[in-house]
């Protein structure tokens, strides 16, 4: 049999792999993602980026649990127009490039996009749900006319695709993404972290500078592929699942719930960045026993049952 | 296992090492056993979380010695006996001690991760070059104990402090170079002021010498995947905090010229 077909496009952004380094995780410089695309990612995206700087929250911003990490970095970030003299001066043409940006209204994406957009990014993500920022994320991601805004002026300004990366802490996330498509979304990220907390018992104290943080990890793995299959069955634009994958057997799990390319984290701190490799072998093995030509056949697999 | 998460433990006892720079002594197994120049995330609980080196390990302890700068250190330096902070770590790489003719040059704080590099390169090292820097004599800290230490092997100790209180009056990279001159090294082990390990660095270099110098940058995870204390494609934390003479190399363009602050943004020294 020939060897299978990774690759995957999305709103016309082509990427070897369906494999992508989620934001926030050691998205701070150029040359941290390169090596994260070196070590087999197929796309990189890096830590949200904002309007002004912000150095975050004080530590501690990261606090394991059992089957994952609670942090809230607090979008720590050196503003758009810093970030866009560091991404000016790096070669970054081969580099599968995409920019994660939060904001707290629409005329700030929007103003963040006029500024990079003439550089060789390949897409945006819009991080409309960090869980533990005031004002920020789940604040806009939680409330449809704001999506509504944002991503329809956002869209105006630039002729990338645009992903939105949703939250699970909503009432009704299949609503929320059918706002996000009809506001010109390319595709949808599902999902960011989930609103938790930690408390030391010791010292009575929640342990998180912020006391509440985003949960990662394979805990919340289940969470994300039922939020990836109720939306691919509403929505007609493309998904990239994110939560908790850690083994190749997870990324297949997305796949089958409706994803067609996957995001990994946390699973960094678990394995390293072989993580990618070892996926990618994984799912090119899987692919041949069941005799599947391309990792797009076997998206939304479990939509048929 | 969760491993990545504060263990609550007391202070047993606190050591005056200068007017401005304490030891503190705690009772944690992984710690006691770290490797020299690893390094652990240390909650002070409500104000902050901030890596420091293990600068003490015997029988099932462990110390940190801190100098109060900010409000972090000095709420660690105020700290009684008694008083809980929260553990995280050993983390990060560790010196490799040679065998063979060593020198090592240490400034302020910076000693802290070098003390127990100290204590098993006594025990290994053919010779020991000690080279400590200061501005001032007042800022001086373990001198006994390094002589101590050094009273058990082949050593050498040079004194330097800015202001010619203490010592030769310069800085402690102006006493290294008649000492290169004169012998040949095989390894140097430094750790201080980046610009001082980076004039180190560069003249081993000349000298065709190996380095090994820990490193500092803004943490926030300890574990390799937030990505603040980057430096070229490495994290300190992870890849790090000690940097060999191949890595360093690889590390040149930021290497002593800029860090990054907490929002990521670079910052020239």
């Amino acid at each position: 049999m020939q060897e299978p077909d990774l690759s995957v496009e999305i709103a016309g952004f082509k990427m070897k792999n369906p494999l992508m380094l989620a934001s926030g995780i050691l998205g701070i410089s150029i040359a941290s993602l390169r090596k994260v695309f070196e070590a087999g990612a197929g796309a990189v995206i890096t830590k949200s980026i904002g309007y002004k700087a912000r150095v975050g929250y004080d530590n501690p911003t990261l606090v394991e649990v059992h089957g994952g990490y609670l942090n809230a970095i607090g979008l720590s970030n050196p503003g758009v127009k810093e970030f866009y003299d560091e991404l000016s001066n790096s070669k970054i043409d081969d580099l599968p490039l995409v920019v994660s940006l939060f904001g707290a209204k629409p005329s700030e994406f929007k103003e963040m996009v006029s500024i990079l957009d003439e550089l060789n990014i390949r897409a945006y993500e819009l991080n409309l749900s960090c869980p533990h920022v005031k004002g920020f994320g789940i604040e806009v991601g939680q409330d449809p006319k704001a999506i509504r805004e944002v991503v329809k002026s956002t869209k105006e300004e630039t002729k990338k695709p645009l992903f939105v990366k949703l939250s699970p802490n909503v009432s009704d996330i299949v609503k929320i993404a059918k706002v996000a498509e009809n506001s010109g979304a390319d595709a949808l990220t599902i999902m960011n972290t989930v609103r938790a907390m930690s408390i030391d018992i010791e010292t009575f104290r929640p342990i998180l500078a912020n006391k509440i943080g985003g949960l990662s990890g394979p805990v919340i793995k289940p969470i994300a592929v039922r939020c990836v299959y109720e939306v691919s069955r509403s929505v007609r634009i493309p998904i990239i699942g994110c939560g908790g994958i850690t083994s190749w057997q997870d990324a297949i799990e997305f796949f089958l719930a409706g994803a067609r390319a996957v995001q990994i984290g946390t699973a960094i701190a678990y394995e390293g960045l072989n993580v990618f490799e070892k996926i990618k072998k994984g799912i090119r093995d899987y692919l041949i026993m069941k005799e599947k030509e391309s990792v797009r056949d076997i998206v939304g697999l479990s939509h048929g049952f | 296992m969760v491993s990545n998460r504060p263990r609550i433990t007391r202070v047993l006892d606190v050591i005056e090492e200068s007017s401005t720079v304490r030891s503190l002594l705690f009772k944690d197994k992984l710690c006691s056993k770290a490797k020299p120049g690893q390094f652990i995330m240390v909650w002070i609980p409500g104000v902050d979380e901030i890596p420091m080196s293990i600068s003490i390990m015997r029988d099932d302890q462990a110390g940190l010695t801190v100098r109060k700068v900010g409000e972090a250190s000095t709420a660690l330096f105020n700290m009684k006996v008694g008083s809980m902070i929260g553990i995280r770590g050993p983390y990060g790489n560790s010196f490799n001690p040679i065998i063979g003719k060593v020198m090592i040059v240490g400034a302020g704080t910076g000693l802290a991760p070098l003390m127990p590099l100290l204590e098993i390169l006594t025990n290994k090292s053919a010779s020991i070059d000690m080279i400590v820097g200061g501005k001032t004599m007042e800022e001086f800290i373990f001198m006994d104990k390094i002589k101590e230490i050094l009273s058990k092997t082949e050593s050498k100790i040079v004194v330097t402090t800015e202001d010619g209180s203490y010592g030769i009056k310069g800085l402690v990279t102006d006493a290294i170079l008649p000492i290169l001159k004169k012998k040949r090294f095989d390894m140097i082990y430094t750790c201080g002021p980046e610009l001082m390990m980076k004039k180190v660095f560069e003249m081993a270099q000349e000298f065709n010498l190996p380095v090994q110098a820990s490193l500092e940058r803004v943490m926030k995870c300890g574990i390799g995947i937030c990505g603040s204390c980057c430096i070229g494609k490495y994290n300190v934390c992870k890849d790090g905090p000690v940097f060999d003479s191949s890595k360093l190399k690889e590390v040149k363009d930021e290497f002593g010229l800029f860090r990054r602050d907490h929002s990521g943004k670079r910052v020239i020294f």
